[in-house]
């Protein structure tokens, strides 16, 4: 007998990043084949990289056996590492874990079981980008299937939470579920249970079920011809990068799981034709009227986009500032040539002119602040039962610009010359204040400041916002019949103005930079595409190193000077 | 009070002859050190041997009763000059450390100590931290053996195999008079697995008595005239000693020695991996029938000339499989072959890597090529790993984009006190400018790491402060900064550093970073812990420490997460006209171990109906514009990102998950960075007293009245009932989205 005769133990690894249970994973595993009578051997790697880092766990299965004769050991040699393409079980506690581990070649389409929580914890990459720094999840569950002889997906993580446990113990039931490993559901219950506490065994228990009961959803083997979502699937071991000599067994199942972006996308279009069928069911009364002009004046694809627009201005400020907004966007969609197709230049103007328009001010954050359907949310989230008593604080930290900003112009402007001003705003808020919103006094400043927006059109910053909002707007307008793809992009450029103090700042400057960009890439071919590169640039960090090398690779060096 | 509790696997180490014992590798350990004798136990934590140390502190009852002295030592010097008991008494002592940085630190005693000799068995039990997940400089302990002369053991990975060991090496030490070093390699110390014990054996003599009938014997002291005499002993008698124990005891191992005219010599430590990757080719089973001849060597140093003359004779070519370079015992086995006139060619780092871990593909990749060299016909199997990786049969074969897997470094966990140090300290860099930083070794170093990024340097545990000792100079106009943790500290940090900050009168600020634990080797006590210890002195102040050092400007902060005190801090001390070196001690107790503590200590508040608040922090979804600057000065992990719930906004906004601990830090941040006002805290609380309750009813009135017009206005603009539409659609790239995907599952 040998390894090719099948003499070989059955091999577990399991990637998992620190905290996650993955030793106690892997100790549920060898203890489950001892107690059968397996010889199990299990090894991990201790030291920093379990300090919230990636890190691997491996468990060999040995069967019964009598020994291996005379000259040899008595008990099997097993090995301490994994072995590419000699897997047959991967456990990931998350989905770039498992890309992590078809990258290392520990799962192949011939041997390996992969079991795989959907769940992303972004890494500090994707997590510290200035605009969506996310890799592309479709791609790496589309790799995880492929890459596997047998895909068990599902966010294990979800449901080891919602039975306060840990997900160790929903991966432990995925695994018994996936019949990886010849061992009942009973036999895995007890590697559980005679392990640790008993109270803590319940809750293991529970989302051991959780997890079992998932993963054989998952794995439900189709019945003839079944194809998904309606299109004929045929899948090959070469399409699948398969060993060609092995023959790759594929199990598909009916029951996907709910993408979420599938049903975004699902909800999307119920609420477009919604907004085609009965537009003013969408908004408010007092909109009604509003969104009937959209119906009858605008482009059908953008009309969604533009009834929330106009909730969103008239929430900000009042019906008049809607009216503003949509004779803005009535500038862009007449030069819109798609007007009565796509309409992406209308869409796009309908959906940053209201943002650029319902920028974050005092007044506004204070009115965030202060909804009750926020307090519920926040509620929500703090996990706090309906009768629980709960406080919420607010982190705040005026600069002396965000309250002169919203002062009546003249006020604001002399104030923010006055020194002594300065100093008394320093005194009171360069600590940052702590407001409790569910205080009585908290409660009545927010609101009250919230109640100040009538006062917002007198302010400094609301004329300085219109007129760059204008100006911005004509240099699209204007651009449009030449070039509308370029036109397009530059309404896209107000996605760089975000955040507030000096991450506002620090947009405001690199909007400035991509409006200069755009009137001397004005004329030229691909002007529409170098300015969405030089807009990338401009989200990837926060001293603007990025956008100036992508304006210097294009030769436009010299508009930052 | 260490981060993982041994106390119930201890109490296997009272197991009898005969019974078997399952355990992992560091517990077979500590069985086998009580098995043979043991009079003295010492060492330093650190991976992948802290457990050991928690093991044995765990074991103190135990140790007790069989009178084997047992201490945490100060650093690794301490442990291998603790061996200095068995020099001149018949006493077994055995020290651990991680290598090769803490027999780095341990040589100065090592060297003394082999130069001497000893009477009574002296082990050094090394956890070699090398290959994957090792987080030091990557160089082998065979060095320090060679250079030294001690014996270097390196079974094979298997815990009988593992405790005999312990055992011979004792054995070996006493016949040759030699320290030994126990090599265990880094997946060795959680191997699983059993052996027969034995029973325990208390030391034949003790501590106690030899510290009651001193002895002296001067030829055993490092001094001229003997140490001359000392290396002249180690060749012509502690050598040969060694050699014949080692043949006698046959501690090497041939395997299938005639099976053919190759052949394979190995580490002990890579037999396991040998195995399988003969397995792999056709060449061996599960048992380790190998059809190739091999030598395993479970003493790596001294290597035994005879054996390995043995069993190249008569064959034409044998393999060497070495891990780590330089390749040491490949120049040694050249030498022996070639002295001795033989024939066999020697094979090594030309097949396999010259540098770097021998996993199972460099060891199958290397012996295949051996094997097809001189015996194809050998092999019989061809695993698929063999293959070029652009074959699409390789496991190698692209599969995945490489650009959605992302390295994953290890940092900071949620809610460590060390975050808002660092916050800080970037923020105080805002307005100072930057500085050259030398960084220590501890968790802290995770500062050189995004989203952080400070940190140009670390030479070794401890020696942050010194690493920083020649950038002194009067005419710059801004200092240095050093980074210590209190682990490094206490180890050395105090001397090297402080002491000679103060006598160099050098101008630097030096932040020593005080969690009250040895944080990253596993949550240790250390001179200035804070918890009162039943074994230890413990709650020795730092700032206590560096003053009575000389150092005038020191401070302690006791509250780490006041982000915006500890900056004007780092301003003043960064600025100050004050000569010498400015300390400051940053306190706040690590959070791993905190919450270790308080959670259950929580849990059993509120099942026991007092009341208790329990703070998490959030941020407002709608206030966020999506700029992730709080990730870039933070970094925590429970502070990541979701899809925008706004489906007119495009960009992934901030979000506080689950995991929260409350510890503050994104609050303090948003105050000292001016960032956002969407951070807010909710307190929740448990067992409400009534005035709790009377004030939440007075609070909610009043919030309801004052919210009435607000939401009376709303109604007019948004859709009631059925909002879900315009507000709950999620705009983000389809893809990311799909990372939130919930419950059922995904099957191919």
């Amino acid at each position: 007998m040998s390894w090719t005769d099948g003499q070989r133990p059955i091999t577990v690894a399991v990637l998992a990043m620190g905290g996650e249970g993955g030793g106690v994973l892997s100790g549920w595993i060898a203890s489950l084949g001892e107690a059968q009578g397996w010889t199990s051997q299990s090894t991990s790697v201790a030291g920093v990289a379990q300090r919230t880092g990636a890190t691997i766990y491996y468990v060999e299965l040995f069967p019964p056996h009598e020994g291996g004769g005379t000259d040899a050991r008595q008990e099997p040699v097993l090995s301490m590492m994994p072995t590419p393409g000699e897997v047959d079980v991967v456990i990931a506690s998350e989905l770039m874990e498992a890309g992590r581990a078809v990258q290392r070649g520990f799962v192949t389409p011939d041997r390996t079981t992969l079991i795989a929580s959907t769940n992303r914890v972004y890494s500090i990459t994707e997590r510290s980008t200035l605009g969506d720094g996310r890799v592309d999840s479709q791609a790496l569950i589309t790799a995880a299937g492929a890459a596997s002889r047998h895909f068990v997906g599902a966010d294990f993580m979800a449901l080891a939470l919602a039975a306060k446990s840990v997900i160790s113990a929903s991966l432990f039931g995925a695994l018994a579920a996936s019949g990886a490993l010849p061992f009942s559901r009973e036999e895995f219950e007890a590697a559980i249970t005679q392990t640790g506490k008993a109270k803590k065994a319940d809750a293991s228990l529970r989302a051991f079920a959780a997890g079992f009961e998932a993963a054989q959803g998952a794995t439900e083997p189709p019945p003839e011809g079944a194809t998904l979502d309606g299109t004929p699937i045929t899948v090959d071991a070469e399409q699948l990068n398969a060993r060609p000599r092995n023959p790759v067994p594929v199990m598909l199942s009916l029951r996907r799981p709910p993408d979420p972006a599938e049903e975004a996308a699902r909800a999307e279009a119920a609420a477009q034709e919604r907004a085609l069928a009965d537009p003013t069911s969408l908004v408010g009364r007092e909109l009604h009227g509003h969104a009937r002009r959209v119906a009858a004046d605008f482009p059908h694809a953008a009309r969604l986009m533009l009834l929330r627009g106009l909730q969103r201005t008239a929430l900000y400020q009042d019906l008049a500032y809607s009216d503003r907004y949509l004779a803005r966007v009535a500038r862009v969609a007449a030069v819109d040539p798609d007007r009565d197709g796509e309409a992406v230049m209308t869409t796009e103007a309908a959906r940053h002119v209201a943002l650029w328009m319902c920028y974050h001010d005092t007044i506004h954050v204070a009115l965030q602040k202060t909804r009750q359907e926020r307090l519920q949310r926040v509620r929500d989230e703090a996990g706090a039962d309906p009768e629980q008593l709960m406080q919420v604080r607010e982190f705040l930290h005026p600069q002396i610009d965000e309250i002169t900003d919203t002062m009546p112009t003249a006020l604001g402007a002399r104030l923010a010359k006055s020194a002594v001003f300065g100093k008394v705003v320093h005194a009171v808020t360069h600590k940052g204040m702590v407001v409790n919103t569910t205080s009585a006094s908290g409660y009545a400043t927010l609101s009250a400041i919230a109640r100040l927006r009538p006062m917002r059109p007198r302010s400094l910053r609301f004329g300085r916002e219109q007129q760059f909002i204008d100006a911005w707007l004509d240099l699209a307008v204007d651009i449009a019949p030449q070039d509308p793809d370029l036109a397009t992009e530059i309404i896209r450029c107000e996605r760089v103005l975000k955040g507030y103090g000096q991450t506002h700042e620090h947009g405001q400057e690199s909007f400035g930079l991509l409006i200069e960009a755009a009137k001397r890439l004005r004329g030229q071919e691909g002007a529409a595409r170098q300015l969405a590169r030089l807009k990338e640039a401009a989200l990837v960090d926060e001293d603007g190193a990025a956008l100036r090398s992508a304006l210097a690779n294009v030769g436009l060096a010299d508009v930052v000077a | 009070m260490a981060e993982r509790s041994f106390a119930q696997e201890v109490l296997a180490l009272r197991q009898g002859a005969g019974t078997t014992f399952r355990g992992e590798g560091i517990l077979a350990v500590t069985k086998a050190l009580l098995q043979s004798g043991v009079a003295y136990v010492g060492g330093y934590q650190g991976a992948p041997i802290s457990h050991l140390m928690d093991v044995l502190g765990d074991a103190h009852e135990i140790l007790e009763e069989l009178d084997v002295y047992f201490e945490n030592s100060a650093s690794e010097a301490t442990a291998a000059a603790m061996l200095a008991a068995s020099v001149h008494y018949p006493l077994r002592g055995a020290v651990t450390f991680k290598s090769t940085v803490g027999t780095n630190v341990a040589s100065d005693a090592l060297a003394n100590l082999s130069s001497g000799g000893v009477t009574g068995g002296a082990l050094v039990i090394v956890g070699e931290d090398y290959g994957e997940g090792s987080s030091i400089m990557q160089e082998r302990s065979h060095a320090f053996a060679m250079k030294s002369q001690m014996w270097l053991l390196d079974p094979r990975p298997n815990l009988t195999a593992i405790v005999e060991a312990v055992e011979s090496g004792f054995e070996l030490s006493e016949v040759s008079n030699t320290p030994v070093m126990l090599q265990l390699r880094l997946r060795s110390c959680h191997l699983t697995g059993s052996f027969v014990a034995k029973d325990n054996k208390r030391p034949p003599m003790t501590v106690t008595d030899a510290v009651e009938n001193p002895k002296r014997d001067v030829s055993r002291i490092v001094l001229p005239p003997a140490s001359f005499l000392h290396e002249q002993e180690k060749i012509t008698h502690r050598w040969p000693a060694a050699v014949k124990f080692i043949q006698e005891r046959g501690m090497n191992e041939f395997f299938a020695e005639d099976a053919a005219d190759i052949g394979i010599i190995v580490q002990g430590g890579l037999y396991n991996t040998l195995n399988r990757a003969l397995e792999l080719l056709g060449c061996s089973d599960a048992f380790g029938n190998s059809a190739i001849p091999l030598y395993c060597m479970n003493v790596t140093y001294p290597i035994v000339n005879d054996e390995v003359l043995r069993f190249c004779e008569g064959k034409r070519a044998v393999l060497l499989l070495e891990e780590g370079q330089p390749d040491y015992i490949e120049q040694s086995l050249n030498a022996i072959l070639r002295r001795a006139g033989a024939t066999a060619a020697l094979h090594g780092k030309d097949l396999l890597p010259v540098a770097g871990e021998y996993t199972p593909t460099a060891v199958t990749r290397g012996v295949a090529a051996f094997l097809k060299k001189y015996r194809p016909e050998a092999v019989t199997s061809e695993p698929a790993l063999l293959r070029p990786d652009t074959d699409p049969g390789s496991p190698f074969a692209p599969r995945v984009e490489p650009a959605v897997v992302q390295p994953r470094p290890p940092g900071l966990c949620t809610g460590c006190p060390e975050r808002p140090i660092f916050s800080a300290l970037k923020l105080a860099e805002r307005e100072t400018g930057q500085h050259h930083i030398s960084a220590d070794i501890g968790c802290h170093l995770f500062s050189i790491n995004a989203p952080f990024n400070l940190g140009a340097t670390t030479m070794g545990y401890g020696l942050g402060s010194a690493g920083g000792a020649a950038l002194n100079s009067k005419d710059a106009d801004r200092r240095t900064i050093a980074i210590m943790g209190d682990g490094g500290f206490w180890h050395n940090g105090l001397t090297s550093g402080v002491g000679n900050a103060v006598f160099n009168k050098n101008d630097q600020l030096l932040v020593v970073v005080d969690n009250a634990y040895s944080a990253a080797t596993g949550g240790q006590d250390v001179l200035s812990s804070q918890a009162q210890s039943p074994l230890r002195s413990t709650q020795h102040p730092i700032e206590k420490a560096v003053r009575g050092i000389g150092v005038k400007w020191a401070t302690t902060v006791t509250n780490t997460f006041k982000v915006a005190e500890l900056r004007d801090l780092f301003i003043h001390a960064l600025t100050t006209d004050e000569p010498g070196p400015k300390v400051i001690v940053a306190q706040s107790e690590c959070q791993l171990n905190r919450q270790r503590r308080v959670a259950p200590e929580r849990a059993q508040a509120i099942s026991d109906g007092k009341r208790i608040v329990k703070e998490r922090f959030g941020v407002d979804a709608e206030t966020c514009t999506g700029d992730h600057a709080c990730i870039r000065i933070s970094g925590c992990p429970s502070l990541t990102i979701k899809p925008n719930p706004d489906p007119m906004r495009i960009d992934p906004v901030a979000t506080v998950t689950d995991s929260c601990v409350g510890c503050g830090v994104c609050g303090a941040n948003a105050h000292a960075a001016s960032l956002c006002p969407s951070f807010y805290r909710t307190d929740v609380v448990f067992n409400p007293t009534r005035r709790d309750k009377a004030l939440a009813k007075v609070r909610n009135g009043w919030i309801s009245m004052l919210s009435k017009g607000i939401e009376r206005r709303a109604a007019g603009i948004e859709v009631s009932g059925d909002p879900g539409d315009l507000t709950v659609l999620d705009p983000a790239p389809a893809a990311a989205r799909a990372a939130h995907s919930s419950h059922a599952g995904v099957s191919a």
